[in-house]
């Protein structure tokens, strides 16, 4: 048994570092400052650990606010993909209703179309409503990619509560949305806060639509892009690792989720 | 059992439907229209012109071997962590959450981190020289080079990706009474059986759902190819890219969107036929 479980730490071991090496080499060549994007060979420690190529990206004009509309725009589209997202789930998992699969085949239309496209012809008409270059249309047009998404997965999420759960809820007395608040969110909720992040990654990861729809309000990634060819190594390492930082804070602080959907596994 | 009032799916679905209409169901009309108008008329010249392109074929069939490669790759990886996840006692939401981690990486700044390791001077090519493989600063990401910018490209998807389906594929397990592998083991299945015959066939539904959510991303992959190999690795939406802005030919773009979109279609319909799950077969 001994030996057997040791391979099997071995195994999630290789699959920590296979996530996090990366990530810690591309931080690596963020921080070894100019020098250390150029030395051969390399090693796994830089040659110097300076902040001097991060505090010059962070204090480039524009980063700061791009920073903030990247939040504000994936937070946006995280609450517009949850809470529209979530009640067509429930429909789509728990009745039958003539246009059931009209819905569904809109839905997968909306996820098999490239988002690239999709933001193009909306320039003329975001201008005409007054949403070209805010943070607000960016969020829109996240939200129409990120709720088949929420749309999907809660439907998936309550196909897999029984269904018998709630009509004992509702033979005890309780109204269709008492037995939903009291039955079905508990169970579900891990799972929509699951959903929630995949908005919120979905928006945070877009780069093309922002771009598109944006000239002076621009996302971290659509600024990113912008400056991205002319930019030496080490300014674009410092700027991937802003990129993944608050994704990797965000998922932390959204874990007691990710872990309470886990702990459905033990009922 | 409690009526059910006829008015309220419809009633859950109208916002989500509206904001659909607004912002999908109008602008992919544009697109299509786009795609089959030209000076003249309504014709197919677009899509002639697309498939005249020297880079059509090659951008098509490197999409499809992508896919083809990527999404099994991150299926299987998925499952044996989710698998390795039901048997960690001790940290296992510390395992979870590193293992979730890609999944807040943009594909933009995986492409960026893989870049960092697969450049001529990167941390590759380092090992590579201290085990004696290579003389010297070597690239592995030119067009001269196909195979291993292919396989830099997997690296890069499988890395980001896979947390998405392992985050689906876990709520599935956890959806799974752990009773039935219990009852499995009592009758003397050995773990392989357990595994194939109990869990997989009670995952159906998450394995739908992560299935047609990786194929139809993997058919749109753009950035992480783009950051690694720029023009050197044609896929079908990079292409509808350059149509748009090196070439200015608004109407080829859309072809190219209308034939990615057709290719997703089709992909998806057969996830629903093959993994379809009769309702009384839920749990």
């Amino acid at each position: 048994m001994r030996p057997r479980s040791l391979l099997f730490w071995a195994g999630v071991a290789t699959m920590c570092a296979w996530v996090l090496v990366p990530i810690w080499l591309i931080a690596a060549g963020a921080i070894g400052g100019r020098q250390g994007v150029f030395l051969w060979p390399k090693s796994m420690l830089p040659p110097e650990f300076t902040f001097s190529a991060l505090a010059v990206f962070l204090r480039i004009e524009g980063v700061g606010k791009a920073l903030w509309n990247s939040v504000a725009a994936a937070a946006m589209t995280m609450a517009f993909a949850t809470l529209l997202g979530t009640p067509a789930g429930y429909a789509l998992a728990r009745f039958s209703f003539r246009g059931q699969n009209a819905y569904r085949l809109l839905i997968l239309l909306t996820r098999a179309f490239p988002i690239a496209i999709l933001a193009l012809p909306l320039t003329v008409a975001f201008i005409n409503w007054g949403l070209y270059d805010t943070t607000l249309g960016v969020a829109l047009v996240h939200t129409a990619l990120a709720l088949p998404f929420a749309a999907l997965v809660t439907s998936s999420l309550f196909v897999g509560i029984p269904r018998e759960l709630e009509e004992a809820a509702w033979i005890f007395g309780c109204t269709r949305l008492q037995a939903f608040v009291k039955i079905v969110l508990p169970l579900a909720l891990p799972g929509i806060a699951a959903t929630g992040l995949f908005a919120f990654v979905i928006s945070w990861n877009e780069v093309f639509a922002a771009s598109v729809l944006t000239v002076r309000e621009r996302t971290l990634t659509a600024y990113l892009l912008t400056v991205l060819s002319e930019s030496p190594l080490h300014f674009r390492f410092a700027g991937g690792l802003v990129l993944i930082l608050p994704s990797v804070v965000f998922i932390f602080a959204v874990r007691r989720y990710l872990f309470a959907m886990w702990g459905i596994a033990n009922r | 059992m409690q009526a059910r009032p006829a008015y309220l799916p419809y009633l859950l679905l109208a916002p989500s439907v509206l904001f659909l209409a607004a912002l999908f169901l109008y602008p992919l009309a544009e697109t299509i229209l786009l795609s089959v108008r030209t000076a003249e008329g309504f014709s197919f010249d677009n899509y002639r012109r697309m498939a005249g392109d020297l880079n059509f074929a090659s951008a098509l069939g490197n999409t499809f071997l992508l896919v083809g490669v990527v999404v099994p790759l991150q299926i299987a990886l998925a499952l044996g962590l989710a698998q390795m996840l039901t048997k960690i006692t001790r940290g296992r939401e510390i395992v979870l959450w590193v293992w979730t981690i890609p999944m807040g990486v943009s594909d933009l700044a995986a492409g960026l981190v893989w870049l960092a390791l697969l450049t001529d001077r990167g941390y590759v090519n380092s090992a590579l020289f201290a085990l004696g493989l290579i003389d010297g600063p070597t690239g592995w990401l030119s067009y001269e080079t196909p195979v291993t910018l292919f396989v830099a490209i997997v690296l890069a998807e499988v890395w980001r990706a896979t947390a998405i389906v392992l985050v689906i594929l876990v709520a599935g397990f956890g959806l799974i009474p752990k009773e039935y592998g219990e009852a499995a083991e009592i009758f003397g299945a050995t773990p392989w059986q357990r595994f194939t015959r109990v869990t997989l066939p009670l995952l159906k539904p998450s394995l739908q759902t992560a299935l047609i959510l990786r194929t139809v991303l993997a058919f749109e992959v753009f950035a992480v190819v783009f950051a690694l190999g720029g023009r050197n690795f044609p896929v079908l939406v990079s292409e509808a890219y350059v149509w748009q802005f090196e070439n200015q030919s608004y109407a080829v773009a859309a072809a190219y969107a209308v034939v990615v979109m057709a290719i997703s279609l089709a992909a998806t319909a057969i996830y629903l036929r093959v993994l379809r799950v009769k309702p009384e077969a839920r749990l």
